[in-house]
């Protein structure tokens, strides 16, 4: 199979950007993306794009073609909506028409603004990819899910606040040389777990910021790639998507994400490789339990074993399997519908050596994104590789 | 909220935990959901019918929630709790119990009760 090419990238800072509207963060970052490409404007066939709470944070629907129309393109658009997961979907419906020859080039990304409701307004932004009826009327916040999913974990399979902590300080660790990251500060356990309860066991250190960004990708066929000698190494190799019931109470299991495993599955046989076959990884770890379901998802540990991962240094960029060299959702930041996307630049950039991490994973070939909606209700999973 | 028009089975639902009377449905293969459902995702049965909730349930994990979203601001802290029914979990508030003596596993009844900050009807648990 001819496998899609990463041929441009293009992010803005995650941060907070209040004052700033959502086309323009996105038309900063999709006009990156296409300087980067090196394509001509011309050639891109369509956007897909991700976007979960527009209607809530700036009373905008209907954004796709808006965006298009902030990067200078007149192509069809459509929005993505699969809560965090958005632009992971809208990346596999890009890889999908490019493999089946529909495109050769599509401009795929993402963007939120979140700081501008304030803390309030974004809990109850998010709170909505939940069940309204039987989980928000009954109080549950996204933190809070995640909180019942970290306590029912502990219950089977052990652990404890200070092996989440960990995950934490290791990923603020990654995103210390990240120029894009929201949180550039180190932290210890201790601070961690003196911080305030957000939803127990859940504290502020275990949760990722409110963070309005973007982020864009050209993808192209790699036949598009070879046609215009497009410096353009990475392929995304493997896609897959996983479902689960919307309400975390109807879930056969609260301690692990079972659409996120389907995802990998089904990623890793379309890249025929297996979990032993993945280098790095970025994934959705909107809160440091979700970073630990996520690694046991991905197969690289087995149920109840992802939990001492970051703890004993496994998971840290001199570790066996570095986990988000980016500072994941965690410390580089959660604009919701441009995590995707954002995990895609950010595996892409280590792969091609651009990353200040990139030496100390130089054997890295393969790359694995874990992109999560809700309680993991849809996960997305792809595989990018080296293919020169 | 309390102005929007009810929503359907699920205000049912409520007014029958309200009068003690709660429910589930099932299919014929034991497989539980709260309404409204047409059919059961698990197998796909559509012939599913109304079965009384048991008495009590079991707590099968809680968090006591200190940031809420505004429909709750007033409720802060507040415990929210999955509770085990059988075939079935339901999710509430766990009230009538100091968070910190809350335990998985233990039993509680549901009830209706109100949201302090809204005053909107709400599912309750409290302990056996
Ligand atoms: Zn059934």
């Amino acid at each position: 199979m001819s496998h899609p090419r990463v041929t441009g990238v293009g992010l803005t800072h995650f941060g907070e950007h209040s004052e700033r509207t959502g086309r323009d963060l996105f038309a900063e970052a999709g006009l990156a993306a296409l300087d980067d490409a090196g394509v001509d404007p011309d050639d891109v066939e369509a956007l897909f794009y991700g976007n979960f709470m527009g209607e809530l944070a700036e009373h905008q629907g209907h954004q796709a073609p808006l965006m298009a129309e902030a990067v200078g393109l007149d192509v069809p658009a459509t929005r993505y909506e699969a809560a965090c997961a958005s632009s992971g979907a809208a990346v596999r419906e890009a890889v999908r028409h490019l493999r089946s020859g529909e495109a050769d080039v599509i401009l795929v990304g993402g963007a939120e603004r979140m700081t501008n409701i304030g803390t309030a307004g974004a809990t109850d932004a998010l709170s909505i990819a939940a069940d309204d009826l039987y989980e928000i009327r009954a109080g549950m916040t996204f933190p809070g899910a995640y909180a019942l999913m970290a306590r029912a974990y502990f219950r089977e399979f052990g652990g404890s606040r200070e092996d989440l902590a960990a995950v934490a300080v290791k990923n603020h660790d990654h995103a210390l040389p990240n120029e894009y990251a929201q949180l550039r500060t180190e932290i210890t356990v201790e601070d961690a777990l003196g911080a305030p309860m957000v939803a127990d066991p859940l504290g502020l250190y275990d949760a990722c910021p409110i963070t309005d960004g973007a982020s864009a990708v050209v993808l192209t066929s790699a036949d598009y790639a070879a046609e215009h000698d497009l410096d353009a190494p990475v392929a995304i190799t493997g896609t897959g998507q996983g479902g689960d019931n919307l309400a975390l109470h109807d879930r056969e299991t609260l301690a692990r994400s079972p659409a996120a495993s389907e995802a990998a599955d089904e990623a890793y046989g379309d890249a025929d490789i297996d979990s032993d076959d993945v280098d790095i990884a970025e994934v959705h770890d909107c809160f440091t339990i979700a970073e630990v379901l996520a690694i046991e998802s991905l197969g690289l540990y087995e149920p109840g074993e992802g939990i001492g991962a970051a703890r004993d240094g496994k998971t840290h960029a001199t570790g066996e399997t570095p986990v988000n060299l980016s500072g994941g959702l965690k410390a580089k930041g959660h604009p919701v519908g441009a995590t995707g996307v954002a995990q895609i630049v950010s595996l892409a950039k280590v792969l091609t050596g651009e990353s200040t991490w990139s030496d100390d994973v130089s054997d890295a070939s393969v790359g694995v994104a874990h992109n999560a909606g809700g309680t993991v209700a849809s996960a997305t999973v792809h595989v990018l590789e080296v293919r020169e | 909220m309390s102005d929007n028009a009810r929503d359907g089975a699920f205000d049912d639902w409520l007014d029958a935990v309200e009068d003690g009377e709660g429910y589930y449905v099932e299919c014929e293969n034991g497989h539980g959901w709260l309404p409204p459902r047409r059919v059961c995702p698990d197998c796909g049965s559509r012939d599913l019918t109304e079965t009384p909730l048991a008495e009590a349930g079991e707590v099968a994990t809680y968090t006591e929630v200190s940031v809420a979203t505004p429909q709750f601001s007033a409720d802060t802290p507040y415990v929210t709790a999955i509770v085990d029914y059988g075939p079935v979990r339901v999710t509430g508030l766990l009230r009538g119990v100091d968070p910190d003596e809350v335990e998985v596993g233990m039993p509680v009844g549901i009830e209706a009760g109100e949201r302090e900050t809204t005053g909107d009807r709400a599912v309750v648990f409290r302990p056996r």
